[in-house]
């Protein structure tokens, strides 16, 4: 019987989703719990945001500023149309902070360090040094896991920010200096389009957001990872996947939630 | 033995998935004495360390360690019991991203608030016994196999503790680091007056060093005694083991169909 052997399948796979999602927030309410000791010892939190912050500032910087230089062109070529080429300083920067900053920084985060954190711990535990911890009567949540949540949900705000503000140098590089728009007006109009509440702290609110989920995927794979090399490889490949579409998804609930009726 | 050993261990049964893997087991540990637990991959060696580290729960009987029964503590007794006992892991277990002396120095910072001076002389004390105090600032990967194992049995021991447990602390070892990382364990043991729990295939290694001998096999203990009494054991399975002989009761084939018949003869 096909269709029943594909039920069954569905309904296994259902199951095993929802045992996981249920095992991750398990997770994150212990790396709350468990947080207190991070902050008694910033060094370690401290540690952990110049690999996955600082580390990641290169990514961050060229994509930013590649990203604001296409939508200096695209925007240009589009407002050209309605004689509103004025406004590609405000349509740039709208862009940024609104959207692109934040779900791009946070993609390209989850990428490059939630990616490296995936593997790490996987790796740690492959390797017993999880096991060791315990046995040495040291809590790996506590020890391994808070200060790189920590250090993840600080560092993806202050990412996403620097994107959009090399986005807004690309966008003036590209409009501004290689097309000729007026300089005055880009940043002007700039200025007055963009709200600090509205606008900014939204998007501080999403990078934050995302940086939550992102970091929290990235930390359960790797400390569910089977430990085998198969078992990280899929661990790591999982994180990206997840928090890709997690992020897309959290960013149009936030996007309804924020910006409905402005 | 068992009135003043430190660890004691009566009726353990446990099962993983309704599959029985240890069944039965009687042992006690007593103090100052070094004693290997040998059988085959797969006998339960590791999973009756794990219970005595409490990382595993009994599904009958118990492990008591310094008069505690560790499947009864809460998760601060087991700390405060695990702070009494060192590990050796089998390929050491080094935090890859700390260089030697941090490892060493891990345990002293999480557990003591000793200051960074006397952590300091005490990392390179312990070093030292493992003859390894010129490597305090080389990474883990920058360690050999043999090295590596020192370095983790020089954490192992960071805090003194009255239990160490070893497992398979000689697999993939050279001929020389075997010597020298067999004769440390036991060293280290009488310098402390632990108790010392080796897990172990290594007959030969093994032998020189421990007080006394436990033989698994699926999951129960077949045999127990001295080095010498088990070298003059004439049961079966011991023999095979000892002197490494292909067949016995341990068959060198596993077990399969008709040989005729796969090979369409």
């Amino acid at each position: 019987m096909p269709a029943a052997k594909t039920i069954k399948v569905i309904g296994r796979r259902t199951i095993n989703a929802v045992w996981r999602i249920g095992l991750a927030t398990r997770f994150f309410f212990l790396t709350l719990v468990y947080s207190g000791s991070s902050f008694r010892r910033f060094h370690l939190i401290v540690k952990e945001l110049f690999s996955t912050g600082v580390m990641s500032l290169i990514i961050i910087i060229v994509a930013g500023l590649f990203v604001g230089m296409v939508l200096g062109l695209q925007g240009y070529e589009t407002l050209k149309r309605y004689g509103s080429e004025s406004a590609l300083g405000s349509m740039v920067a709208l862009s940024l902070v609104r959207e692109l900053g934040p779900v791009v920084a946070a993609l390209l985060f989850a990428s490059r360090a939630g990616s490296a954190m995936t593997a790490e711990i996987g790796l740690m535990k492959a390797t017993e040094q999880i096991s060791a911890m315990e046995m040495m009567a040291v809590n790996p949540i506590a020890r391994i896991v808070a200060p790189r949540f920590w250090a993840g949900v600080i560092s993806m705000p202050l990412l996403a920010a620097l994107f959009s503000a090399v986005g807004v140098f690309g966008g003036y590089f590209v409009g501004v200096v290689q097309i000729g728009v007026d300089e005055g007006s880009f940043w002007s109009q700039m200025q007055a389009a963009v709200d600090f509440r509205d606008d900014i702290l939204n998007g501080v609110i999403k990078s934050f957001a995302f940086g939550t989920v992102v970091t929290v995927i990235a930390l359960f794979e790797g400390y569910d990872a089977p430990p085998t090399a198969e078992g990280v490889s899929g661990a790591t490949t999982r994180t990206v996947v997840t928090s890709s579409l997690a992020i897309l998804m959290l960013d149009f609930v936030l996007t309804a939630i924020m910006f409905r009726g402005n | 033995m068992s009135l003043s050993a430190l660890v004691e261990i009566r009726d353990l049964n446990f099962s993983y998935d309704k599959r029985p893997v240890l069944e039965g087991i009687n042992m006690a540990f007593p103090k100052g004495k070094l004693i290997a637990i040998m059988g085959l991959s797969g006998c339960g060696k590791t999973t009756l360390l794990r219970h005595i580290g409490g990382a595993l729960k009994p599904t009958r009987g118990y492990v008591k360690v310094d008069g505690q029964v560790i499947h009864e503590l809460d998760q601060d007794g087991l700390y405060a019991m695990r702070r009494k006992m060192g590990m050796l892991f089998q390929f050491g277990a080094l935090f890859t991203d700390m260089s030697v002396y941090d490892n060493v120095a891990f345990q002293m910072r999480e557990h003591t608030d000793l200051p960074e001076e006397i952590i300091h002389d005490l990392v390179l004390m312990k070093l030292h016994a493992v003859g390894l105090r010129g490597t305090h600032n080389l990474m883990p990967s920058e360690l050999s196999g043999g090295m590596a194992r020192r370095v983790a049995l020089a954490r192992a021991v960071a805090l003194d503790p009255m239990l160490i447990m070893y497992d398979e602390p000689f697999a993939g070892l050279d001929p020389i680091s075997l010597t020298v990382v067999g004769d440390l364990i036991r060293r280290l043991n009488d310098a402390l007056g632990a108790a010392s729990i080796v897990v172990t295939h290594d007959v030969q290694e093994s032998m020189k060093i421990v007080d006394y001998v436990y033989f698994m096999a699926n999951g129960v203990i077949v045999a127990e005694g001295t080095p010498d009494e088990i070298r003059a054991s004439d049961r079966d399975f011991v023999h095979q083991f000892v002197h490494g002989e292909m067949d016995g009761p341990v068959p060198f084939h596993y077990p399969g169909g008709d040989y005729r018949q796969d090979l369409n003869l």
